[in-house]
């Protein structure tokens, strides 16, 4: 047990495990997570793709081996942080903190001057100085004079272990979630409601116990034809009430009951109804009439009976693909039947046929769904409350540090030597810097008065 | 007058501050030093004044937004901060050598943002998924991050070149800040574009979960801002804990600052959602 303790108090390994992270993910950049096995067996042939399958890289953040060393890294900092912070602990939390005037007199970049003042004259002057910018501070007599010791900041050497638990929050935040959240999509057509959702990763349906109503869905564009927006309105129905309604677009998703909606994708669904123009050869008049996929309507001067069969998304004429186009049927009192083909990109067609109705497509609504990604992470919050720590440790364990200071008074006759001396445990720099200002600032202060 | 004929403009007066800074670190004369810092205030001036004119063209465009959308824009950008960063380090530490190796990188990045033929310095409109209150929160912490590390890695070559010259034979090494300075001053720019680095991957990732409904996806890009967090995590673990010091942390720097190049630059070539960022 105490060799294992010993194994993950060390740097080194932290060290390791930093440097083993960063270069192991490299490789799932390079290649691409998470698609079909064709198209890796067509990419690096049937040997590499059996290699690479072993090892998990085509899902390697996912993968045994990479969450390995995301634990390890974790227990590394956990038990880091526990061996350290005792020590920390009672360094932070003591009534008295010791102040050794030898060790501040011994130091090499002290500042002194000296005053034409008696000792005692200073002693309130400094000690108001010092106690606007020092949160703790304590005079001593010495065997010549006295000195004033001062400090602030004391707890931020608590700051890295903030860093060190907004990681863990960060890991435990990221298993809540994918324990207790799900990750999924749904493609909703303009006018239809859904209670349920597709998890990709493993492939399943999870029910929602409310519904989703995509009431409209609108996408715009830029004059250059770049995308300027996509909008689903949308409404939550509960038993088949709506009871929220919300415009969705990108980067303004809908939260209800702590599942996110967000609008993802679009894609246009094949058209319910069509209003077709049915012309007369003989008497050269225009008829328009509204049809439903599958309904069957009479032509108007008795030439029969249309019957609209389908929508297909690609026709193919001759073996040339010419786009979408509805099919439809005419069936003669006579009983005799001709199929008809009304592509959307030629209106013309139907005029080449040269039959007594010519049939053409006059308007239609295009139908379109909304691609929703519908997700649940309960582990969010603790994720962001690890976020903010993150960046409050950090900038406390950089730029804030347990400064000491002490001012050393020692009587030369009338007169008065005083030393300006500092400690910090971090930015030694720094404090030098701190301590030439303050002794420069209290020169002023001697002038001053 | 419009934004990118200023912006190219700037491309010149930094390429001319580059060339003064080097001039004065080369000859030792404190005239084309103190001609430098002036120039890159100028180049500085020009900078922000580009940056303020395209946002105000974009509005007169009707597709208003912040100047942060694209390659272009954040190549600019990132010009603009490395300029600031190192201004104040000038201010700080009173040594002009460090303008030699680091206005130069601002100076390339504005060259290839106003003269490669990849890049369009047309002002778009926004994409629907760049339409967020976080673009520019999001932005402006990863650049400041970068900046840093820029500076960093010109600080690193530095140290590199002094901590060789021993004997102090070399004449040009003469002036350079001594290894003591160059060691704290990149830890300090590596601290500073380390928290700008973890709260830009931070405000991604909150942006990321509004408008895709998950904070990380692995994406090629967060995937490689994490590397480069997971490198400069190493370098402030291994200064910090186990004192390394001098050259083992002057390559980790190196080292940082290519994975942010690679971040940067290289993901474009691989597949992901944050394409937009590549033209």
């Amino acid at each position: 047990m105490n060799t294992i303790w010993k194994f993950f108090t060390s740097v080194k390994l932290t060290v390791v495990l930093l440097l083993s992270l960063a270069a192991t993910s490299i490789v799932g950049t390079l290649i691409p997570q998470n698609e079909n096995p064709a198209a890796y067996v067509q990419a690096y042939g049937e040997f590499l793709y059996r290699l690479f399958n072993v090892f998990d890289l085509f899902d390697m953040y996912h993968s045994w081996w990479f969450q390995l060393l995301i634990v390890l890294l974790t227990l590394n900092i956990v038990v880091c942080s526990i061996d350290r912070l005792s020590t920390t602990w009672k360094i932070v939390f003591i009534k008295n903190p010791p102040f050794i005037l030898s060790r501040f007199r011994d130091q090499a970049d002290n500042e002194y001057f000296v005053v034409d003042r008696p000792s005692e004259q200073l002693k309130d002057l400094y000690e108001t100085f010092v106690s606007r910018g020092y949160g703790y501070i304590r005079t001593e007599q010495t065997d010549k004079g006295y000195s004033i010791f001062a400090e602030k900041w004391r707890w931020t050497r608590l700051g890295v272990y903030g860093v060190h638990l907004s990681v863990v929050l960060l890991l435990i935040g990221a298993l809540i979630g994918s324990f207790f959240g799900f990750d999924g999509y749904v493609n909703i057509p303009e006018g239809e409601v859904a209670n349920s959702i597709r998890i990709r990763n493993p492939g399943r349906t999870q029910p929602l116990d409310f519904g989703i109503l995509c009431e409209d869905f609108n996408v715009s564009f830029y004059d250059s034809g770049m995308p300027k927006e996509y909008r689903s309105s949308l409404a939550i129905t509960e038993n088949g009430k709506p009871v929220l309604k919300k415009d969705i677009v990108v980067n303004d998703p809908l939260r209800y009951k702590g599942i996110n909606i967000f609008q993802s994708s679009y894609g246009q669904l094949p058209p319910k109804e069509v209003t077709l123009s049915f012309k007369s050869s003989k008497t050269g008049k225009a008829y328009k009439k509204k049809v439903l996929i599958g309904q069957q309507i009479e032509i108007p001067e008795a030439g029969g009976k249309f019957i609209l069969k389908d929508y297909v998304g690609s026709y193919n004429f001759r073996g040339r693909p010419i786009g979408e186009a509805f099919i439809g049927m005419i069936v003669h009192d006579n009983g005799s039947s001709v199929e008809i083909v009304l592509p959307l990109r030629f209106p013309d067609f139907d005029r080449m046929q040269k039959r007594d109705i010519i049939v053409s497509v006059s308007e239609y609504a295009p139908r379109y769904y909304t691609g929703l990604q519908v997700t649940k992470d309960p582990g969010v919050w603790v994720v962001y409350s690890g976020f903010i720590l993150l960046i409050i440790g950090c900038y406390i364990t950089f730029f804030m540090s347990h400064q000491r200071l002490c001012i050393d008074i020692v009587k030369k006759g009338k007169k008065c030597r005083v030393m300006v001396s500092g400690t910090a445990n971090k930015n030694k720099f720094g404090m030098q810097n701190k301590i030439k200002r303050i002794s420069e600032k209290l020169i002023d202060l001697k002038q001053r008065t | 007058m419009n934004s990118s004929f200023l912006l190219s403009i700037t491309t010149f007066i930094y390429g001319l501050a580059a060339f003064l800074y080097i001039a004065f670190w080369v000859f030792k004369k404190p005239l084309p030093g103190r001609l430098a810092t002036w120039t890159t205030m100028i180049g500085l001036s020009g900078n922000l004044a580009g940056v303020i004119m395209r946002w105000v063209e974009s509005y007169r465009l009707g597709v208003g937004h912040a100047p942060l959308s694209n390659l272009y824009e954040s190549l600019v950008f990132f010009s603009m901060t490395i300029i600031i960063v190192y201004l104040v380090i000038e201010m700080k530490y009173k040594n002009r050598i460090i303008g030699a190796f680091t206005t130069p990188i601002a100076f390339l990045a504005m060259a290839y943002a106003s003269m490669s033929p990849n890049i369009s310095d047309r002002i778009q409109p926004l994409l629907p998924a760049l339409k967020s209150n976080w673009l520019i929160a999001h932005v402006i912490t990863c650049f400041v991050g970068y900046a840093a590390f820029a500076i960093a890695f010109g600080i690193s070559c530095m140290y590199l070149f002094k901590q060789r010259d021993t004997g102090a034979k070399s004449s040009l090494l003469a002036h350079f800040p001594n290894t003591k300075v160059l060691e704290e001053l990149n830890h300090q720019m590596i601290m500073f574009g380390f928290l700008f680095l973890t709260t830009g991957i931070i405000t991604g990732a909150v942006w990321a979960n509004s408008a895709w409904g998950r904070y990380w996806g692995w994406d090629p890009k967060e995937t490689w801002s994490l590397i480069t967090w997971f490198i400069y995590a190493t370098l402030l673990h291994a200064r910090m804990m186990k004192g390394w010091g001098g050259k083992r942390i002057a390559y980790l720097s190196i080292i940082g600052f290519v994975a942010v190049l690679f971040t940067y630059f290289g993901v474009n070539y691989l597949p992901g959602l944050h394409s937009y960022g590549a033209s």
